[in-house]
């Protein structure tokens, strides 16, 4: 039996009238992988958006329902969206470093928003050990002070997971953080999240079905009935049953390459 | 709260799956080759054969217009150099009882007037940069959508004022305005070397001036700076805010970066408006002659090169035509030194 990291109760993600995704329960275990898979266009990047209330940033954009993390209601009117996001990290699709600052000031810059004081030596062990869980230590350990934008896609993207993780988040989301890479960095990072869900709770969306199967524990298969309809959560379990005994014909067919 | 730009630019615009439809006009009907000369490639040519001899003349056009025009523009540049120099040449020699204001020499009256110019652009500047520069974080980053386009639109109409209306007004509304806060704040802050001195009773003072030209230079200032804001990379933004930055850190993280040349540039822009600013300051300003003085507030005040020639020309004659006109090849060399620096400072640094 697994904690739960975060539990989702009916939640619906608007961007002004369009209903993008509809009325979501789920309940992502704790220390654990969990892939969200789809067709394009059905709402997987949004509702991943909506656990670290990153969708609310985009005009016009709202959330109903609800989200609960260790108990508390994220969406909560007293709750502050920017101590969400620092308890819930997110990697995107593309990478993301900041390309004025260097390696290090990288790795840096989400610790420095929450504490304005951070002794030299203390910032280089934060920047040592997350690079190091990031699997990028060692190719970088020579050029901190370089800018992160001089790196290959994969080494960035990787830098962008050691700027994640440099401030101990609970929770770590990814919007198909392999989708800009070559089939080398995306072992990498793949190898990477298995080592991270020792620490990390992992909600990762992916177009790639072998991705989800490779690294996943639990699989969520969103899908939309037609096209400006929203998406939904159709079924979600653990990865080896989604995989080989799908309860909807829909996840079947989906899982088969018949559509998506 | 929610509102993160200005535009309508989908901050997830980089996402690499395509919307679930999108919107995407049909593609045009393949246009045939060359519809201005159908027999230019016949059929069963070989297509390599057929590269476009219009694609070339176009080609050659476009080359020989823009180089004309780069030209015009050097040959008109160094025309007006080439006036000034040597029409100005011969008050270089010129004694007291040929020039203007009956100066020692040229060097006397032109030393103070270029100081006057810098000190009025420069106190102009300091003052319109941050208020321009904050303007324009509000338009693009803070203000409700609603009013935006009304306040940018506000701030250009500040632009398209003619100089004479900000005399006008600079000399009969503002500075009648601003003498009554003069008096206090010499008293209070007459310790401070700026503030020194007996205040001016009509407010004609360089500081006036300042603030009136730093009205006319706030709006090419601020329109750069929104301009700049808003092309903040999305993604950049995004990273910010996930890490968990509030707006400011997120401006200060994603914004302030990519605009900080950007804001450099607006500025020199403005800067070089302020120092060929003629008709306000000539209006606003009372100067006294051969005056260099880095106090703000006393009925004394330098004057600054545009103003003096726009004030003295109209009894000039004989040599005192040439000095007013070196006067100008002062002007011109400051304003080009200026921009000449300015391009140091913003050019972007080799990587
Ligand atoms: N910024 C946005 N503004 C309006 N609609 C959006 C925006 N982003 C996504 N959508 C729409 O929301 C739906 C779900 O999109 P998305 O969450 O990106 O799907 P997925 O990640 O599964 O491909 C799509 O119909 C998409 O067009
Ligand atoms: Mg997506």
């Amino acid at each position: 039996m697994t904690a739960t990291a975060l539990k989702t109760h009916s939640l619906s993600a608007y961007y002004g009238d369009f209903l993008a995704v509809a009325d979501v329960s789920m309940t992502i275990d704790q220390r654990s992988i969990t892939a969200l898979i789809g067709p394009s266009g059905c709402g997987k990047s949004t509702f991943l958006r909506t656990l670290n209330r990153m969708h609310e940033v985009i005009p016009h954009a709202r959330v109903t329902g609800e989200i609960t993390l260790a108990g508390e209601n994220l969406y909560d009117p007293g709750v502050d969206p920017v101590l969400v996001r620092q308890r819930i990290g997110m990697v995107f699709q593309r990478p993301n470093p900041f390309p004025t600052m260097s390696i290090r000031d990288n790795v840096l810059a989400g610790v420095k928003l929450q504490r304005s004081r951070l002794p030299r030596s203390e910032a280089d062990d934060v920047v040592e050990q997350s690079l190091r869980s990031a699997n990028l230590w060692i190719e970088v350990r020579d050029r901190l002070g370089k800018p992160g934008a001089g790196l290959s896609g994969g080494q960035q993207q990787r830098l962008c997971i050691a700027r994640a993780i440099a401030v101990q988040p609970d929770i770590l989301l990814m919007d198909e953080p392999c989708s800009a890479l070559d089939p080398i960095s995306t072992l990498a990072i793949e190898e990477l999240m298995l080592e991270l869900k020792s620490t990390y709770t992992v909600v990762i969306v992916t177009h790639n079905m072998q991705q989800a199967a490779r690294v996943s524990d639990k699989t969520g298969f969103f899908n939309l009935a037609a096209v400006r309809e929203p998406g939904r959560l159709v079924e979600y379990a653990d990865t080896t049953t989604m995989f080989s005994k799908p309860k909807k014909k829909e996840t079947a067919d989906y899982i088969a390459g018949r559509f998506g | 709260m929610t509102i993160l730009l200005a535009d309508p630019a989908p901050t997830r615009a980089e996402s690499a799956e395509p919307p679930a439809d999108p919107p995407q006009a049909p593609a045009p009907p393949q246009a045939p080759e060359h519809p201005d000369h159908p027999d230019h490639a016949p059929a069963g040519r070989s297509l390599l054969a057929g590269t476009a001899s219009w694609d070339r003349v176009a080609d050659k056009a476009a080359k020989a217009t823009s180089t004309a025009a780069g030209a015009i523009i050097l040959v008109a540049l160094a025309a007006v150099g080439v006036f000034l120099l040597a029409q100005g040449w011969p008050a270089l020699r010129a004694g007291p009882d040929e020039l203007p204001a009956k100066a020692e020499s040229f060097w006397t009256l032109a030393g103070p007037l270029a100081f006057g110019s810098l000190w009025a652009a420069t106190l102009a500047l300091l003052i319109a940069t941050p208020i321009a520069v904050g303007a324009a974080l509000f338009i693009t980053l803070y203000a409700p959508r609603k009013i935006r386009g009304l306040l940018a639109a506000a701030i250009d109409l500040l632009a398209a004022i003619p100089s004479v209306v900000y005399g006008l007004w600079g000399l009969m509304v503002f500075a009648p305005l601003v003498a009554k806060f003069y008096k206090p704040l010499s008293e209070h802050l007459g310790w401070i070397p700026l503030f020194a001195g007996k205040p001016s009773a009509t407010g004609r003072t360089i500081l006036t001036a300042a603030l009136v030209l730093a009205v006319m230079i706030l709006p090419i200032i601020a329109s750069v700076s929104r301009e700049v804001f808003r092309q903040t990379p999305p993604l950049e933004i995004e990273a910010s805010l996930a890490l968990g930055a509030t707006r400011w850190e997120m401006i200060r993280m994603a914004v302030f970066p990519h605009a900080r040349s950007g804001i450099v540039s607006g500025a020199m822009l403005g800067l070089g408006r302020a120092l060929g600013e003629t008709m306000a300051i000539a209006m606003v300003l009372s100067p006294t002659p051969f005056l260099m003085t880095f106090r703000l507030l006393e009925s004394q005040n330098p004057n600054t090169v545009a103003a003096f020639v726009a004030q003295n020309f109209p009894e000039a004659h004989g040599t005192g035509v040439n000095a007013l006109i070196g006067l100008g090849l002062i002007l011109f060399v400051i304003t080009f030194a200026v921009n000449w620096a300015a391009r140091r400072v913003v050019a972007p640094k080799p990587t």
